[in-house]
């Protein structure tokens, strides 16, 4: 990969909301996927000659699935409560990255089909034809939004851009014009069973290879398992868990949770991917193929109840949409949520005093807490709205004696996103990650210059995939970012309970 | 019977035909479209009282917007509710009797004119001088405001400058309820501001004013958070799940 070419923001005392500048952020395109990942999907792998034709039924299509799309397309009225509300407008000073804007590049299309005022009047209401420039700027914009939802929690009418670049990439991919990033680690997972390709025997190895990690660590024999059948817990976990860092020290931790809980659990090599790309090119039928993977699973092996691991659009995916992609889950135990997060697990035990948790075990580090934006804004934890923002900080607090939160306004519902979600996580979109994490780097920077924090805990694989990428870029070290359950696996004491 | 009183006797059901039937056709539109995926803002509420305490909170209190702009809702909440007081008030022109509370609201809905004009004026300042506003604003966006603006000017300058032939115009609004044609008085302000509110009303179902029934059909707002607890399925997702089935 070539040394991306482009200046890292600099990081102000106070947020500044910036002056726009036109076309700074045209240039950046993430690599298309190649026709014959495209096939895998279902998508043509070549633009055809009728591409408009094409693309407008397709919107058409989608106008009259969606309820979301046909509501939010006619409702914008720009008021501009969004324009100052994307951490990719804030980091890039682009206006078309404004979620107003970024709709509008495909409200003005629709307007144009679609519309009395388009068809009739478009200058008055700015309604334009599709063109190839105008597909260009769909490719180029609609991969800087990482469908975080921060606009959907400010608009009057919480008309939510996510939807939008859902619904745009869709249509770009049924006429050929695919994601590479996104679109071919898919058809990993429907090939292999992840997002990384990595086969049965690998995931066996590299389990094998963590029960002796902790074994020489901790003098105890934490088990891993993977594919057993009639364990009582299925844990469907990104595979960035399996080796990447800071991930896998909280898979460690997982597990760690589940010997003290003297629960049976087990991974699945079938299933062995939380994340549901399918999700952000905006594809019910992917997702649902993916998801579907999780229930064959969950029926396969036996279990009586599925736990999924820390990632944040996964979480999404798993509490909001599993149900309905891959449901109903009537063979399951009826006493618990099905599915539950890992967060969910360990909250309970600790609230029944299950667990035996050594704050001292992280002294060595002040911690404070990104709230994933899947997790923040698109689902929940427990019982109570909210849930999510608390129940993970009662398992940090728990687990550690320093903790501080970022200013409120880049926390819960109003949090940031690491600038690399929603299949923005690829090397080509270097500089749009960079730029886009402007304003949790200044969020992080005050509490660390505040109350010397040292280290950023996360439940979601692509914002520590992200946060080890990017936080170099601003001064920091790539080893800040850490998973809440490797704080709960530094702090667990394990054994008998004493 | 004068071509004016013709002219705006046809212009004003024209309009009502429009308005009614342009939203109810929309409003069908929302109810027919599913929505597939449960997609509420987080955290939301997880009952049906909830949703609609929530709904009431962004209707009435323009709850998110105060949550991101403290200027944009001033001005917008002004405007918005400026607007509803002079619609209630604009009531004992269709109604005989006045029902008591019209009358009582009558002194308040009388000002409340200027309201309506400092809140547009706000917004059309916020359109004119934040960059950012004004990169997103097409001329209809400028446009809507000048028609409300001069709805606002019209209907002001009846009530302090020029007085109209009130009662003559009652009796042309009743008349028009009742399919009984009364002649309209041919004041400029008056034809003015009846011109410009059919104006209003044959646009409102094919601009972004759509934006009052879209709040209530918006997924992020109007879902219950309970997508663990109850299956939620499209008809067109089942069709899914049938098709391989068989």
């Amino acid at each position: 990969m070539a040394k991306a070419n482009f200046e890292t923001p600099q990081l102000k005392e106070y947020p500044v909301i910036p002056l726009i500048q036109e076309g700074v952020m045209a240039h950046s395109k993430p690599f298309t996927a190649k026709a014959e990942f495209q096939a895998d999907l279902g998508f043509p792998g070549e633009l055809p000659e009728n591409w408009q034709e094409i693309a407008i039924n397709k919107m058409g299509e989608l106008l009259g699935k969606y309820r979301s799309l046909q509501v939010y397309l006619d409702s914008c009225v720009k008021c501009g409560a969004c324009t100052d509300k994307c951490h990719y407008f804030l980091g890039t000073t682009d206006p078309k990255n404004m979620p107003v804007a970024r709709q509008d590049l495909l409200r003005n299309v629709y307007r144009r089909y679609f519309t009395f005022a388009g068809k009739y009047f478009p200058k008055l209401v700015g309604a334009v034809d599709l063109t190839k420039d105008v597909l260009d700027d769909w490719y180029s914009y609609y991969h800087q939004c990482s469908q975080c939802r921060r606009c959907s929690v400010y608009c009057p009418y919480g008309i939510d851009t996510a939807e939008i670049s859902m619904a745009a990439r869709e249509i770009m991919d049924s006429v050929s014009v695919g994601q590479k990033y996104c679109n071919e680690i898919i058809g990993k997972v429907f090939k292999i069973g992840n997002n990384l390709g990595l086969p049965k025997p690998a995931l066996a190895d590299t389990l094998e290879g963590l029960e002796e990690d902790v074994k020489e660590d901790t003098g105890v024999d934490v088990r891993y398992p993977l594919d057993e059948k009639g364990a009582e817990v299925l844990l469907i976990t990104p595979s960035a868990d399996f080796f990447a860092e800071p991930h896998v020290d909280g898979l460690i931790g997982y597990g760690k949770v589940f010997h003290q809980a003297g629960t049976s659990w087990t991974l699945s090599s079938y299933a062995s991917e939380a994340a549901n790309f399918g999700m952000f090119i905006g594809s019910y039928e992917n997702m649902r193929k993916v998801a579907l993977r999780i229930r064959e699973a969950a029926l396969d092996l036996g279990v009586k109840r599925i736990i999924f691991g820390e990632c944040g659009h996964a979480w999404r995916v798993a509490y909001s949409f599993l149900n309905t992609l891959a449901g109903p889950f009537d063979f399951l135990d009826p006493r618990y949520p099905v599915p539950q997060h890992i967060c969910e697990f360990t909250y309970d035990l600790i609230q029944r005093g299950a667990l035996t948790l050594d704050k001292s075990g992280n002294d060595h580090r002040r911690l404070t807490y990104h709230d994933s934006c899947n997790v923040a804004r698109a689902s929940r934890m427990g019982d109570k709205p909210g849930g999510q923002f608390e129940i993970p900080r009662a398992i940090i607090r728990a687990c550690c004696n320093h903790f501080y939160d970022m200013p409120a306004d880049t926390v819960r519902e109003g949090t940031f996103c690491c600038g690399g979600g929603g299949g923005i996580l690829t090397d080509d979109l270097m500089e749009v990650r960079v730029k886009g994490a402007l304003p949790r780097m200044e969020a992080l920077k005050s509490v660390v210059e505040e109350h010397g924090v040292t280290h950023m805990a996360a439940i979601c694989a692509i914002c520590k995939s992200q946060f080890s990428k990017v936080l170099p870029y601003y001064g920091f070290s790539m080893d800040q970012i850490v998973s809440v359950h490797q704080l709960v696996s530094d702090a667990i004491v394990l054994g008998d309970k004493q | 019977m004068s071509v004016i009183t013709i002219v705006y006797t046809v212009l004003m059901y024209t309009a009502t035909l429009i308005l009614v039937g342009g939203v109810a056709y929309r409003i069908n539109k929302y109810a027919r479209t599913p929505a597939p995926l449960k997609i509420p803002t987080t955290p939301a509420p997880t009952t049906r009282g909830g949703v609609v305490m929530r709904l009431g909170r962004e209707v009435v209190f323009f709850q998110s917007l105060f949550k991101s702009s403290k200027w944009t809702w001033l001005f917008g909440w002004i405007f918005h509710f400026s607007l509803l007081l002079i619609l209630l008030r604009h009531l004992r022109y269709f109604l005989n009797p006045i029902p008591t509370w019209v009358v009582l609201i009558q002194p308040f809905g009388k000002y409340a004119a200027f309201g309506m004009v400092i809140g547009l004026g706000g917004l059309w300042a916020r359109r004119i001088f934040v960059d950012r506003v004004r990169y997103i604003s097409s001329p209809s966006d400028h446009l809507m405001i000048v028609l409300l603006l001069a709805i606002a000017l019209s209907g002001l300058t009846m009530t302090y400058v020029a007085h109209t032939d009130i009662i003559s115009l009652k009796a042309f609004v009743l008349g028009l309820i009742r399919f009984d044609w009364q002649p309209l008085p041919p004041d400029p302000a008056l034809l003015l501001h009846l011109g410009l509110v059919a104006t209003l009303m044959i646009v409102f179902p094919i601009s972004k004013l759509l934006h009052a029934p879209g709040v209530f059909f918006s997924p992020t707002r109007n879902q219950v958070d309970n997508p663990r607890e109850r299956r939620h399925l499209a008809p067109w997702a089942a069709q899914l799940e049938t098709s391989e089935r068989s």
